[in-house]
C-alpha cells in the first residue's frame, strides 16, 4: 500500500467526477433544494410525533433533534460517495467491466467504492453539523475535548458501519446480478435511523440492533452527543464498526473468486 | 391521437407481464422496500401518540396496512425508465411506432403491479399473524371504490410524472425534479402519518392540493377510518382532468423540440 499514490489517484477521481457532474448544473441546484425539503419534513414529521407528547422512548423534542442531524449527515455521506459508487458495481458485473477494475494495479475495492463523487450531498452534510451546533445550544452541552474527540470517533464508526452495509449488499450482485434493488431495502431500513431505537417496540429493537445495526448507526453517536452513552456502548460501538469493515473486506475478496466475467 | 384499440392494449399488457415475471425477485424487494408505514405504525402505537387524534391502535394498524397497499399499487418510476431511454437514444424507434410511447410504460406498470400483488398479499399475510386483531374484511362496496381510487391516485402519479418526464426533452435529465418531488409526496400524502394528525396550519390547504388522494383518502377508505368519499373522488377526478391536458400539450412540445440521440 502506497498512501502518497492513493491520495494522488483519489485526488484525480474527485477532479474527473465533479466535472462531469457540474455539466449538469441545474440538476445539482435542484438537488440541493431537495435537501433543504426533505430536513425540513424530517422536522415537520417530528412535531407531528411531540404534538401532544413531550417524550418518545425517552427522548425530548430538542434531543430528537440531534438524531436528524446524525442521519442527516449520514445521509448526506451516504448520496455523495455510497450510492453513485456502489449501484455502478452492478453495472460493472452484468456489462462485465470489472475486468477492467480487477486489471488495474490498484486496489479493487478501493476504486469501487470511492470512483465518483456526487456534490449533491455535501448540502445535506453542512446542513446535519448546522444542525448539531444547534443542537448544542438549546441542549447546553459543554464543548471539551473529549466530547468532541468521543463524538468524531462515533461518527467515524458509524460511517464505517454504514458503508460495510452498503458495500456488503452490493458485493451480493456477483452471484445474483441484479441486487440493485437490495440496497433500496437496505434504504428503507435505514430510513428508521431517524427516530431514537427506544421508541420502538422491543422486537423491532432487537431486529435494528443486530441485523441491521441502524442502533450502532444513529443512535449510539446521537447519545454520546447528549453525554448520556455507557461506556459499554461506545466500546461496542468500536467493535461493531471493526467486525463489519473487517467482514466486507474479506467478503468482498471471497467473492471476487466467483467472478466469471460477463461475455466471452 | 392515441391510436390505441383493445388488441394493441392486451398484446402490450401480455409482453410486459412476462418481461416483468422474468425480474420476479427484484419487484419481491421493491415489495418490502415499501414497509415503511408499518414502522411508522410501531412509532405510533408504541408511544401512545394516536390518543390524541382519537383513533384506536386497531383503526391505526388498518390505517397503516392499507397505506402499504395503496402505495404498492400506485408506485411510478416512468420518469426514470424515460429518462434513460431518452439519454440512451431509445425512444426514437418508439415514435415511429404508431402508438405513444407512454402506454408502452403504462402497461409496463400495469403489468408490475400485477407481478407484485402475491408479495404484497404475504407480506399483509404475515402482518396480520403478527398483529390478529387488526384483521376486517371491508365491504364489497368499498373494496371496490378504494381500488379505483388507488387506480385514480396511480393515474394522477403517472400523469405527474409523465409531465415531468417529458422535461427530459429539453434538460436531459429530469429524475432530479421527481426526487425533489418525491419528498412533498413522501411527507403529505399520509404514508407516515394519518392527514387527520397534522396540525392546523397545514390541514387548511392541505385537502387542495393532490397530496392527500394519493394515500391518504384510498387509505382511510379501505380501512374503514372517516372520511369523506364524494370529495375524495371528485378532487381526485379534478385532478386527473387538469393533469391530463397539461401531459398532452407537453407532449406535443416535447416531441417537436427532440432531436435524436445516438446514431
Amino acid at each position: 500500500m502506497n498512501i502518497k499514490k492513493y491520495i494522488k489517484i483519489y485526488s484525480i477521481f474527485s477532479y474527473t467526477s465533479l466535472a462531469s457532474e457540474l455539466e449538469y448544473k441545474t440538476n445539482v441546484i435542484i438537488d440541493f433544494v431537495t435537501a433543504i425539503l426533505s430536513l425540513v419534513g424530517s422536522i415537520f414529521l417530528l412535531t407531528i410525533f411531540f404534538q401532544n407528547t413531550d417524550n418518545i422512548g425517552g427522548w425530548k423534542f430538542e434531543q430528537a433533534l440531534i438524531i436528524q442531524g446524525i442521519y442527516t449527515i449520514l445521509n448526506g455521506i451516504t448520496n455523495t460517495w455510497f450510492n453513485p459508487n456502489l449501484t455502478e458495481i452492478v453495472k460493472h458485473i452484468r456489462e462485465g467491466t470489472l475486468d477492467f477494475v480487477l486489471l488495474k494495479p490498484i486496489d479493487s475495492q478501493f476504486f469501487i467504492s470511492l470512483k465518483k463523487i456526487a456534490p449533491s450531498g455535501f448540502l445535506e452534510i453542512i446542513l446535519g453539523f448546522a444542525l448539531l451546533f444547534y443542537c448544542i445550544g438549546i441542549n447546553q452541552i459543554n464543548i471539551n475535548i473529549e466530547f468532541l474527540l468521543l463524538s468524531l470517533t462515533t461518527l467515524l464508526c458509524s460511517i464505517v458501519i454504514l458503508y460495510s452495509l452498503w458495500f456488503l449488499i452490493s458485493t451480493t450482485t456477483i452471484w445474483f446480478v441484479k441486487t440493485w434493488n437490495a440496497t433500496e431495502v437496505l434504504r428503507s431500513f435505514l430510513y428508521i435511523g431517524r427516530f431514537p431505537l427506544n421508541s420502538f417496540s422491543f422486537s423491532l429493537r432487537i431486529f435494528f440492533s443486530i441485523f441491521v445495526p441502524i442502533a450502532f448507526i444513529t443512535t449510539i453517536p446521537s447519545e454520546v452527543f447528549l453525554g448520556t452513552a455507557q461506556l459499554w456502548e461506545i466500546l461496542l460501538e468500536l467493535i461493531v464498526s471493526g467486525i463489519f469493515f473487517i467482514v466486507s473486506r474479506r467478503f468482498w475478496l471471497f467473492a471476487l473468486k466467483y467472478y466469471t466475467s460477463a461475455s466471452s | 391521437m392515441f391510436n390505441l384499440n383493445k388488441n394493441k392494449l392486451i398484446t402490450l399488457l401480455k409482453v410486459q407481464y412476462s418481461n416483468m415475471l422474468e425480474y420476479r425477485v427484484e419487484i419481491a424487494l421493491w415489495a418490502i422496500s415499501g414497509i415503511i408505514p408499518f414502522f411508522m405504525l410501531n412509532i405510533w402505537t408504541n408511544n401512545n401518540l394516536n390518543e390524541s387524534i382519537n383513533l384506536s391502535n386497531v383503526m391505526l394498524s388498518r390505517y397503516f396496512l392499507s397505506a402499504f397497499f395503496v402505495r404498492q399499487f400506485s408506485v411510478v418510476w416512468v420518469v426514470f425508465t424515460f429518462e434513460e431511454d431518452a439519454l440512451l437514444g431509445k425512444i426514437s424507434p418508439y415514435l415511429i411506432q404508431p402508438l405513444n410511447p407512454f402506454f408502452r410504460y403504462f402497461a409496463q406498470h400495469i403489468a408490475e403491479q400485477i407481478t407484485r400483488l402475491p408479495f404484497a398479499i404475504i407480506i399483509a399475510l404475515i402482518f396480520f399473524i403478527l398483529n390478529p386483531e387488526s384483521i376486517w374484511i371491508p365491504s364489497l362496496g368499498i373494496f371496490l371504490l378504494s381500488c379505483v381510487s388507488t387506480f385514480f391516485s396511480f393515474l394522477i402519479q403517472f400523469l405527474i410524472q409523465s409531465i415531468i418526464a417529458c422535461m427530459c426533452f429539453w434538460t436531459e435529465k429530469a429524475s432530479s425534479i421527481e426526487r425533489l418531488l418525491f419528498i412533498p409526496t413522501l411527507f403529505l400524502s399520509g404514508l407516515l402519518a394519518p392527514v387527520v394528525s397534522f396540525p392546523e396550519y397545514i390541514k387548511s390547504w392541505i385537502y387542495i392540493t393532490p397530496f392527500p388522494y394519493l394515500i391518504d383518502f384510498p387509505a382511510n377508505l379501505l380501512s374503514g377510518n372517516n372520511t369523506n368519499i364524494m370529495s375524495g373522488f371528485a378532487m381526485q377526478l379534478l385532478w386527473i382532468a387538469a393533469l391530463f391536458p397539461i401531459f398532452t400539450r407537453i407532449w406535443s412540445l416535447g416531441t417537436k423540440k427532440y432531436t435524436a440521440m445516438g446514431s
